[in-house]
């Protein structure tokens, strides 16, 4: 309930209660970490990036348990879940977010799923003839029975998944610059409504990917004991280095085309960046969340430092990163909701804590995906050649 | 057996056949009251909306009528109509100063003095009625619709509570509605135009400053107000075909 | 279908062999083919058989939202049972205000007039609701400020509600 104290200057009365909550920001940045381990794993795939090889099967199964996550802060948050199935049965034509579940499923079904299935056949099959009772049952049924694994089997997996993975990669862009739509496409909301918001949220996903499959790498190396491979770490933070330098030209060439253009909700916006959005905007997305990075990854590319320290770098790089991206989420979703439509006015938003749509709820949704992936990592273990039937017991 | 096919039949038919006003009639004749049975074709009206600025006093009759005809939730910040006071210095339109306390539901107290070189006037505001709204654009189930009628509704059984529709109205019309979690906003009173009555917003204007009007009616008084005026929307740069027309608009109203 | 691998003098053995190394592909395709057919069953049994009628809504909704019962009852229904009222207003400046616009809804009372009687009105503050002076107001409205206006009278000893101008 929004007392209405929290109003500065003039809001149309039904504004003062704030539409879209921390959950709606939780949307998009966590089908960014999809979008984006997915590309950085067709980086592996498509283009035969050899030194990222190592992070493919790691950022696939990232991919998965995030994009499992993904629908359940919408769900949480709308007003009758048990009717989302209508986006199924009568989806809109004209409508952005009518979309999401079919886009949705696409990506879960036709491309992540077959692609890490095809691809971990033989150690699925493996695992059902050597394992016992519900074991063997469960890997059996994940091979749908199929133990055709010989030579000629998995040339045509790897082929058939190739094209997977191509498909992928439109699809992974079309998942997350839809999300970006579905927010660019409103053009009753000035801080919204640009084309550039779809390209905007793919650039920043993939940053976000990137970073989230960076820092899983060393640290699930480090759980399971094994030898983190410098090679890919430089590499894929050469990578993340490249594709945050292209995100922030963007998202800077928005800035500046805004406020060149100075249109009737310039002063409004501008207003609301300096004062209400100065922290989470000014400090945290730009200044901690991408010149810091940057500038360290950019170090990294033209001095050389030590495999401790570019390994320290790399970490920190990601975890800036991944708030930087985050505070990229909640400004675009809170801040569009700040601000007046008649351009007078300001509201604030005060996140709850154990309310459906509070803290609570959040930061358990966030945790969640690290659970599912310890459960995928422990099913389908990422290292091809040793302990095909399970982690080491660090993990 | 045989009722079970006949009404199964009838019901078929009904829907098929017929529009939502005439199924309801079919349904009142069916039940054996055919007095009641009215007569309301949807394809026979185009409904729009009238607003004389220069008439309004900002009593909030209309905003108490709405809330109490409609069920609307007394909160400050739910409101299918309330009215808005504009305070501008002619010198400076672009930031004029606004407020609406509760929506003008309790009317307005004097805020300002007479003679201090601006100009106040009270700005009733509502659901425009777009003929192309955003809001029916964006819901992705098809629970937000214009009717063929060209009244925008909430089917509040099949909304499912996304508010994808409250973010896409430029003109901030529609809310949550707390006590369905479903999308609410103003119907034009569907309940009573259908009935051959007006809105209660209109039944109680002391001033005539609100008008309701059916575009597809040659002899309604709408065509005279919206000949005789001149008329603006709200926002006409949103392109939404709104049909809520105001008379004497100042450019400084959003 | 039939990619490389497959050599054309082996006929068909080679056929089968070709369709082995495929046997877990044709078992997805199944899967994903069942669940295909699975929804769209379930959309058809799911989607209201009304929707869609005349858009892309629930044809049933607008009956729905047909049968709340008016709360106002209109001035013609007041015109029904008080003529004598209603031409009285007719006649004076208050002859375009709603009869509910003061009375309230009083859609119960005119379906049931024995039953449920109007409430009395607040004199002044209903007035005033309208008359207290405020330069929002249109100039030509007859605003008054009640603190030099009335010398604390009942508004209706000097003025007719039903048809102000005239003495009471």
């Amino acid at each position: 309930m929004p007392p209405v104290e929290q109003i500065s200057g003039f809001m149309y009365p039904n504004e003062m209660e704030l539409q879209w909550s921390l959950l709606i920001v939780l949307y998009p940045y966590i089908t960014g970490l999809v979008a984006g381990a997915f590309i950085l794993a067709s980086l592996a795939r498509v283009f035969n990036v050899a030194a990222v090889k190592p992070t493919y099967r790691l950022s696939l199964l990232t991919a998965l348990a995030f994009l499992l996550v993904a629908p359940l802060p919408l769900q949480l948050h709308l007003g009758h879940p048990e009717r989302s199935f209508e986006m199924y049965l009568t989806p809109h034509r004209t409508s952005a977010m009518a979309m999401f579940g079919f886009v949705y499923l696409w990506y879960l079904m036709a491309v992540l799923v077959l692609e890490i299935w095809l691809d971990y056949r033989r150690e699925i099959v493996e695992a059902w003839k050597e394992s016992k009772g519900i074991k063997r049952v469960l890997y059996r049924a994940l091979a749908l029975g199929a133990d055709n694994v010989d030579e000629e089997s998995l040339r045509v997996d790897e082929r058939v998944g190739r094209v997977i993975t191509i498909i992928g990669i439109p699809s992974a862009f079309l998942l997350h610059g839809y999300v970006g739509f579905i927010f660019g496409s409103i053009k009753a909301n000035p801080w919204w409504s640009t084309p550039m918001m779809p390209i905007v949220f793919l650039f920043s996903a993939i940053v976000s990917g990137i970073a989230a499959v960076l820092l899983l790498y060393m640290l699930v190396s480090w759980l399971s004991d094994r030898p983190v491979d410098m090679a890919c770490v430089d590499t894929v933070a050469r990578y993340l280095f490249y594709a945050f330098a292209i995100d922030f030209s963007l998202e800077l060439l928005d800035l500046v085309h805004r406020i060149y253009e100075a249109d009737e909700s310039f002063r409004s916006l501008d207003f609301m960046v300096k004062t209400k959005l100065f922290t989470s905007q000014i400090v945290m997305q730009i200044i901690l969340g991408t010149l810091l990075p940057l500038g360290l990854l950019g170090l990294i590319q033209v001095v050389r430092v030590s495999e401790q320290a570019r390994k320290a770098i790399a970490t920190v790089s990601s975890l800036l990163t991944l708030a930087g991206i985050f505070a990229m989420r909640w400004n675009v979703v809170i801040g569009g909701q700040l601000f007046s439509k008649s351009f007078l006015g300001y509201t604030t938003y005060k996140v709850q804590f154990a309310t459906r749509e509070g803290l609570l709820p959040a930061v358990l949704l966030l945790l969640l995906p690290f659970g599912i992936l310890w459960l995928l990592l422990k099913l389908l273990p990422p290292w091809k050649d040793e302990h095909p039937a399970g982690l080491p017991e660090v993990i | 057996m045989t009722t079970d096919r006949r009404e199964f039949l009838a019901h078929a038919g009904k829907y098929l056949l017929l529009t939502g006003a005439a199924a309801v009639a079919f349904d009142k004749v069916m039940a054996g009251r055919p007095a009641e049975a009215d007569n309301y074709r949807t394809t026979d009206h185009w409904w729009a909306y009238a607003i004389d600025i220069e008439k309004c006093i900002g009593c909030g009759s209309c905003v108490r009528a709405c809330k109490a005809e409609n069920g609307v939730p007394l909160e400050p910040f739910y409101f299918r109509t309330w009215v808005e006071r504009y305070h501008v210095r002619p010198e400076d339109s672009l930031h004029p100063e606004v407020d609406s306390p509760n929506g003008g539901y309790d009317g307005f107290r004097e805020l300002y003095a007479a003679g201090d070189g601006s100009k106040s006037f009270f700005v009733p505001k509502m659901c425009n009625h777009c003929a192309d709204s955003p809001c029916e654009q964006v819901c992705p189930v098809g629970a937000t619709f214009r009717s063929p009628d060209g009244v925008v509704l909430v089917d509040k059984k099949y909304c499912l509570g996304c508010r994808y529709c409250i973010q896409a109205c430029p003109y901030g019309c529609r809310f949550l509605d707390p006590r369905t979690n479903t999308a609410d906003k103003c119907t034009l009173c569907y309940h009573r135009i259908t009935k051959g009555k007006t809105t209660a917003c209109v039944e109680v204007c002391p001033t005539g400053a609100r008008q309701l009007g059916d575009l597809k009616n040659p002899k309604d008084p709408i065509h005279a107000f919206l000949k005789d005026n001149k008329v603006q929307v709200l926002k006409p740069q949103m392109a939404t075909g709104a049909k809520l027309y105001y008379a004497g608009l100042d450019g400084s109203v959003r | 279908m039939a990619a490389g691998g497959v050599r054309p003098d082996h006929g068909a053995a080679s056929m089968r062999e070709s369709l082995r190394h495929r046997q877990h592909l044709f078992r997805v395709a199944a899967l994903f083919v069942t669940g295909l057919l699975l929804f769209v069953a379930v959309r058809a049994l799911l989607v209201p058989p009304d929707f869609g009628l005349y858009g892309h809504y629930r044809a049933g909704a607008l009956t729905d939202i047909r049968k709340t019962a008016p709360s106002f009852a209109g001035r013609s229904a007041c015109a029904d049972c008080h003529p004598d009222i209603s031409e009285a207003l007719a006649k004076g400046k208050h002859a375009r205000i709603g009869c509910e616009s003061c009375h309230g809804a009083l859609g119960r009372h005119a379906a049931d007039p024995e039953k449920l009687k109007p409430a009395m009105l607040e004199i002044p503050a209903l007035c005033l609701s309208c008359h207290t002076a405020n330069v929002a107001k249109p100039k030509k409205f007859p605003q008054i400020d009640p603190s030099d206006h009335g010398d604390g009278a009942r508004c209706t000893s000097c003025h007719a509600a039903h048809h102000p101008g005239d003495a009471p």
